[in-house]
């Protein structure tokens, strides 16, 4: 094995290490709102740090990799797409951690009929479903994979647009709970960029494995 | 619209049986550089010494197919006329060592036994050397022995010496692998100055200064032109696994 490809081995596992750290951050903010487990909570915003600490190694070692083997052609590919692919992950780390700090600032646990109305158990559910897709994809070099993401987006973007009508219609019955349905309309925006934020990688992964740029069209 | 200078048309050649370029079809475009790189053996630099006439030199040598340069077949032609349109650089810096500066860029003229006078010398001897981002270097050394300079001006000088017999095209043997980076880095500018007047097809073993250097790139292997491309293409999304393979150094 070359060089070049050995820093490349090494650069998709730490990748793939980065990717199992967001899964994991963006679960346990799951567990911790519908548990409403503050130590969970709490457990997140601290691990941020460490996902912050890894999209900034591997920022280096795509430098060093630029800096000190040249790669070209599918090699130079994979170094450009991780590179987005690390940004992109970072933010899903920040919406974790931004979910579990909601957890954190509400007094009661979220009702399970605010839950249930506005469908954010599900759409979170599916949120985690697409991350874990890009992850296999990547893993696999998987195109047809990456390219299902796409689909499953509009999923998570409608359930967004809807968002507001389902909030407003269980406000009118229970205008108590603002506070909580604030939040969760919060998550559910947030849910909707982690769908965005897969979407972005699995055109890096088909950029990559393909040299197709599939960024800024509308139909994939 | 590019214009076509150098074209190839099922282009081969052979030493004896030893069948070394194999059919090869590629056309070269005016003003542009052109890399050629592949593994050695794979037939580049016979390819290229074919372009001038050269690889007939070699005894045994033979070869098939035409060369055309701006559409006439330089086998019609006569090859002394081949090699004043079709100048040739080659790996070591070869000034001739008894020759000043000055009458090494003239030795062409000379060799051929053209006289011109004074004043006409001093001209092309001035132009060449400025072309090729000499002249203030040498202008108060020309009567210095070439060899007196440093690998990398003698290697300028070399090519001075191609561009005084205001060729078409320009081709280079690895024309920097006996160069040191700051000597290369000079003679690389100086193919981006040199394309506005002449084409130039360069053999390289160093990819990257294919990358750096050239607009288009064409890959050997074992005698055929794997593909040729936009250089950008090719080391960015090549088409064919070989070029690929050998690019990333996946090469077995």
């Amino acid at each position: 094995m070359t060089q070049v490809e050995t820093e490349i081995q090494l650069l998709k596992k730490e990748v793939i290490n980065m990717w199992d750290l967001v899964r994991s951050q963006l679960m346990k903010a799951k567990d911790s709102m519908l548990s409403f487990d503050k130590d969970l909570a709490r457990e997140v915003v601290l691990k941020e740090r460490r996902v912050n600490g890894a999209e900034l190694k591997i920022d280096r070692d795509c430098e060093n990799i630029f800096a000190l083997l040249t790669p070209v052609a599918v090699d130079l590919r994979f170094v450009l797409a991780v590179l987005k692919i690390n940004s992109n992950l970072e933010r899903i780390g920040d919406i974790a951690e931004g979910i579990a700090k909601y957890v954190l600032s509400v007094e009661t646990p979220f009702k399970k009929e605010l839950l249930d109305a506005t469908h954010v158990t599900k759409m979170y559910e599916e949120s985690i479903n697409i991350l874990e897709d890009t992850l296999a994809a990547f893993e696999n070099e998987d195109t047809i994979l990456a390219r299902s993401v796409f689909k499953k987006d509009e999923f998570l973007d409608d359930i967004n647009i809807r968002a507001n009508k389902l909030i407003e219609g269980y406000l009118k019955d229970h205008p108590e709970d603002i506070d909580q349905a604030l939040y969760i309309l919060s998550v559910i925006r947030k849910l909707e960029r982690v769908g965005d934020q897969s979407k972005n990688i699995s055109e890096e992964i088909i950029f990559y494995l393909e040299a197709k740029v599939l960024k800024h069209k509308h139909s994939h | 619209m590019e214009s076509t200078i150098v074209k190839a048309v099922d282009y081969n050649a052979y030493f004896g049986d030893n069948h070394v370029v194999k059919n090869v079809n590629i056309d070269i475009p005016r003003n542009h550089v052109i890399a050629v790189m592949g593994p050695s053996g794979c037939g580049k630099t016979t390819f290229l010494r074919g372009v001038n006439r050269m690889h007939e030199l070699i005894p045994n040598a033979t070869a098939k197919g035409q060369i055309l340069l701006n559409n006439e077949d330089v086998m019609q032609m006569h090859p002394i006329f081949v090699r004043l349109k079709i100048g040739m650089v080659f790996q070591r810096p070869n000034p001739f060592p008894n020759l000043s500066i000055y009458d090494n860029v003239i030795a062409g003229y000379k060799l051929n036994g053209v006289r011109l006078p004074k004043a006409e010398k001093d001209k092309i001897v001035e132009e060449s050397l400025t072309r090729v981002a000499l002249w203030k270097e040498v202008k108060d050394s020309l009567m210095k022995k070439g060899t007196f300079l440093s690998g990398g001006q003698q290697q300028r000088l070399c090519i001075a010496r191609a561009v005084a017999m205001q060729p078409e095209v320009l081709l280079f043997d690895e024309p920097t692998s006996a160069l040191d980076p700051i000597s290369t880095s000079t003679v690389e500018e100086l193919f981006h100055e040199l394309k506005k007047n002449y084409t130039l097809i360069i053999v390289t073993h160093n990819m990257q200064q294919a990358a750096r250097v050239s607009d288009k790139t064409a890959f050997f292997y074992m005698g055929e032109l794997v593909e040729y491309d936009e250089t950008k293409k090719m080391f960015t999304n090549p088409k064919d696994n070989r070029t690929q393979n050998y690019i990333t150094g996946r090469f077995s």
